[in-house]
């Protein structure tokens, strides 16, 4: 059965239909790309899925139960985590509370137990913090700790938002354009990293302008021009359809 | 029926007065999405002003034909100028250096503002309520059961013009354009050669203007006025503003006068009416943010992530 | 035990006995009318500092503390819950008006949310002003009952609320603490920094800014029992506006976010009102200057403090370091600012 299905889903605001009737399913385990040129709807698409847009029409299936309606905590909370194209990390919390944050959904210490430090809650922030502290090390940062976001280089922010999102155990992971503004060695640092992330069992779900990182990680991909899917398959055959090559290569923008 | 229409009319007045504040507090927050909070307070220097004025010019009393004329249109004139300087003055000195700082900055520093507004105008007059010299005869018309006197037909009438001239300054004029190209993208605007700071400075000009002709008007129409006067009708008419929806210079007339209205019927017909005005108007307040925060006239702004 | 601890410890130690060393009934009434300030300020630390939601009514949960001590412990209704017993109950009741509150409103962006809560701030006095026949309207509520410990009757002396306040300040700056290295205390700052983000963390932002809503108002309930108790009496007409914004400059002063700043600000701020400008005027009165009153400017000195601190020192005195972080980063940067501002509007959903 397919982790992650969307049914038809169609989005539109006011007349813009920024998503058309976009049908497509993710199998768990693997490593998958959606790209497209710039304006297909690629981040509105993670944009319904973690439930910041509810879908005009069409439905959304995670785990095998609908999101219908769920909103983006409770989405999280199922287990999809999510970076951002434009980091959005709590710029002025450090490296580690940032990943203690990401946790927050599986942790069970209520409102009492916060202001009371029950014993708890103590057992449970420890194991937290150690939890961080290995998720760290996991992206390379195990040195961080303690830098607020804010003044991490920007290949390390990158990396901690992975971590961050990784703290909730994910089932599925959501990258939106990983790779952008990296050099060349960091590129190969996240690739080498994607990787690791899909031997723990994290399904990993991109969005990527970098073709050559697409190709190079994903077992499958998905390409949306216009708010429709025009082609999907595994990397070579998709990029020896002519549809794909027409919508990169018929504008200006094209391929990075 | 008739004391139902007498509140229309009563309403109407109130309204007129909560309009012209209301306009200042929407422009405002249109081009830089801050709630002045200082903004009442300008409304009562408004009547301040004027008072200082007209005692300036020795009118301690009623007058007639022509030299009414000049002394109203001094007066009005004068407080609304010294008013918009003031709000100029407030803009440079307090909120133009936050302008980019976290939203909470700003809004703190206007509540300083509006405190220390206050304080000087209760150094100036003392803590208790001052008279205001009946400048306007005040004849009244029955018309029917309803009467009508001629300070609500001043104060109505006023209002409109105010409000007519501001609409024309918006849509017909460069600098409405830049306002309004300003409110809608500052970055854009700038790129388009558009001077923000004196564009900004222009709002707080005329929207602290027109609240210094509704001090002028409110002096006027009530006989009296104090220190504190600017902080209920402050919020009423940001309540206004809301109503109307917020930046909607269209919506803070029609807001002002539904204010107006609520609060004269509320009066009328609610056990006790006078003490719960305001317990209704902050409940319009509550619900309208809750239920329609884009307000009557506003749109709502689509969603980006 | 670090240098800290020690520092604390005798703080701590010379607050315990000084009512024993100054005699002067005065100065300890001050100290615990300043404990109560204190406590107020811890509370809206929670909300302002760090949840960084700016209430603007704060002072009407302190009326309901005040209030629910007069209707429940006086002759009024002829109800007398114990004191002891209200410094639970008072709380909780405070707590549920927050969540009262909270529950429409706290989907609303930041400056709604503060003229909302100024609203509600002012509708709250103006009510127990209007509904005088369980209120005494204006006249308020007198000789209510006195509390008192193993039978001794707390009298009309401030030490014994002294040390009840000494107490609660103890137990707010531990709940305080306790709160911010947590859970929610990370939630809520997750919350400021970025709230859709947050979201994506499975926080639920609604029900975590009602938390700090709550626990807020249930210090300030907190305070109004203490603080009714000690006067004897509560009228409508000491929970204004000018109550929220003064303590609202306390925690502008002090350093929004930071316990012991806030506590520090509170406390400069009281002895300024309660003992500077009185003090001023009567010995300015002494020498001859007799028209003078500087306890006139008082809402001046809360004005200015507001405008300068924000323009120049905006994370206040003592700051948190997260704070100063966050607001001269930004006036440095206007170009992250403009960033978070779309970001921000971006959040409305």
């Amino acid at each position: 059965m397919a982790l992650l299905a969307l049914d038809n889903v169609t989005k539109a605001f006011g007349g813009l239909v920024a998503v058309k009737e976009l049908t497509f399913e993710l199998d768990a385990g693997g490593i998958a790309a959606m790209i497209g040129p710039n304006g297909a709807g690629k981040s509105t698409v993670f944009n319904l899925i973690t439930g910041i847009y509810a879908p005009s029409s069409g439905s959304i299936d995670f785990d095998g139960r609908s999101l219908r309606g769920l909103r983006t905590n409770r989405i999280a909370a199922r287990g999809i985590a999510r970076t951002f194209q434009n980091i959005r990390l709590f710029a002025f919390m450090s490296a580690l509370d940032n990943v203690m944050t990401g946790r927050h959904a599986r942790m069970g210490a209520s409102m009492f137990d916060s202001l009371l430090h029950t014993p708890r809650q103590r057992a449970e922030e420890r194991r937290v913090r150690e939890r961080a502290r290995e998720l760290l090390k996991f992206v390379d940062l195990e040195r961080a700790g303690a830098s607020y976001a804010r003044n991490l280089p920007y290949g390390s922010q990158r990396r901690l938002e992975i971590a961050r999102a990784l703290a909730s155990d994910p089932k599925l992971l959501l990258l939106d354009e990983p790779a952008a503004g990296m050099n060349p060695r960091e590129k190969d640092e996240l690739i080498a990293l994607i990787g690791r992330i899909r031997d723990s069992g994290v399904t990993v779900f991109l969005i990527e302008h970098d073709m050559n990182l697409v190709m190079n990680v994903s077992e499958r991909v998905t390409v949306l021009d216009h708010g429709e899917k025009i082609a999907e398959g595994s990397p070579d055959a998709v990029r020896r359809d002519e549809r794909v090559i027409e919508a990169y290569l018929g504008r200006a923008d094209g391929a990075a | 029926m008739d004391v139902f229409f007498q509140q229309i009319v009563n309403g109407l007045s109130l309204g007129g007065i909560y309009a012209l504040i209301a306009l200042g507090y929407t422009m405002v927050y249109g081009i830089i999405e801050l709630i002045n909070f200082a903004h009442g307070d300008v409304y009562t220097l408004g009547t301040f002003f004027s008072l200082a004025i007209l005692t300036g010019l020795g009118v301690s009393g009623e007058m007639h034909g022509l030299p009414l004329v000049g002394v109203v249109l001094v007066t009005l004139i004068a407080a609304m100028l010294l008013c918009g300087l003031t709000g100029v003055l407030i803009e440079r000195l307090a909120y133009r250096r936050l302008r980019n700082a976290p939203r909470l900055a700003p809004l703190i520093t206007a509540i300083g503002m509006s405190f220390i507004l206050e304080n000087v105008m209760q150094l100036w007059h003392g803590p208790s309520p001052i008279s205001f010299p009946e400048v306007i005869p005040n004849p009244a018309w029955a018309l029917g059961g309803v009467e009508v006197s001629a300070k609500q037909i001043a104060v109505i009438g006023l209002a409109i013009v105010m409000m007519a001239a501001l609409q024309l300054f918006i849509y017909k004029t460069k600098m409405g354009k830049a306002m309004r190209a300003t409110a809608q993208d500052r970055d854009a605007a700038q790129l388009m050669g558009i001077d923000i700071n004196t564009t900004i400075a222009v709002t707080f000009l005329i929207g602290s203007a027109l609240a210094g002709a509704a001090g002028f008007v409110s002096g006027v129409y009530y006989g009296t006025t104090w220190f504190f006067n600017g902080f209920e009708a402050g919020l009423k008419a940001f309540t206004a503003a809301v109503l109307g929806g917020i930046g909607n210079v269209a919506g803070a007339m029609l807001g002002g006068f539904l204010i107006g209205l609520i609060e004269a019927i509320a009066t009328q017909y609610i056990p006790g009416g006078a003490q719960w005005t305001n317990v209704v108007v902050f409940s319009v307040l509550v619900l309208v943010l809750i239920f329609r925060p884009s307000g009557l006239l506003g749109e709502s702004l689509p969603e980006k992530v | 035990m670090t240098r800290r601890h020690a520092a604390l410890g005798f703080l701590g130690l010379a607050l315990v006995v000084y009512p024993f060393v100054d005699r002067n009934n005065s100065h300890v009434d001050f100290l615990a009318n300043a404990g109560a300030f204190i406590l107020l300020a811890l509370g809206l630390n929670i909300v302002v500092g760090f949840a960084g939601l700016l209430d603007l009514g704060y002072a009407a949960f302190f009326a309901i503390g005040s209030y629910s001590y007069a209707m429940l412990a006086s002759q009024q209704f002829g109800i007398h819950v114990p004191f002891w017993l209200m410094l639970l109950i008072a709380p909780v009741v405070a707590a549920l008006f927050g969540l009262l509150l909270g529950a429409p409103t706290l989907r609303l962006r930041g400056d709604y949310l503060a003229i909302v809560t100024l609203g509600f701030g002012e509708i709250v006095p103006q009510t127990f002003l209007n509904l005088s026949q369980y209120t005494n309207g204006p006249n308020g509520i007198s000789s209510l009952d006195q509390p008192s410990l193993f039978g001794h009757a707390f009298g009309f002396s401030a030490t014994p609320y002294y040390y009840v306040l000494l107490g609660l300040i103890a137990l707010g700056i531990l709940a305080a603490r306790n709160l911010q290295n947590s859970r929610l205390g990370r939630a809520w700052m997750a919350i400021r920094e970025d709230e859709l983000a947050a979201r994506h963390m499975g926080i639920n932002t609604t029900a975590t800014k009602l938390a700090a809503f709550a626990l807020g108002a249930s210090f300030s309930g907190l305070a109004g029992v203490v603080y009714a108790a000690k006067l004897d009496l509560v009228s409508p007409d000491e929970f204004g506006f000018n109550v929220s914004v003064l303590v609202l400059s306390m925690l502008v002063l002090g350093g929004m976010g930071n316990i012991w700043g806030v506590i520090v600000g509170s406390f400069v701020l009281s002895f300024i009102n309660s003992f500077l400008l009185p003090q001023s005027t009567s010995l300015a009165h002494a020498a001859g200057f007799v028209n003078v009153d500087f306890t006139n400017y008082r809402f001046m000195l809360y004005g200015v403090i507001l405008v300068t601190m924000m323009l120049f020192r905006p994370e206040g005195l003592i700051p948190s370091r997260q704070r100063a972080a966050e607001f001269h980063e930004a006036i440095l940067d206007p170009a992250l600012a403009a960033q978070e501002q779309s970001e921000y509007e971006g959040v409305a959903r």
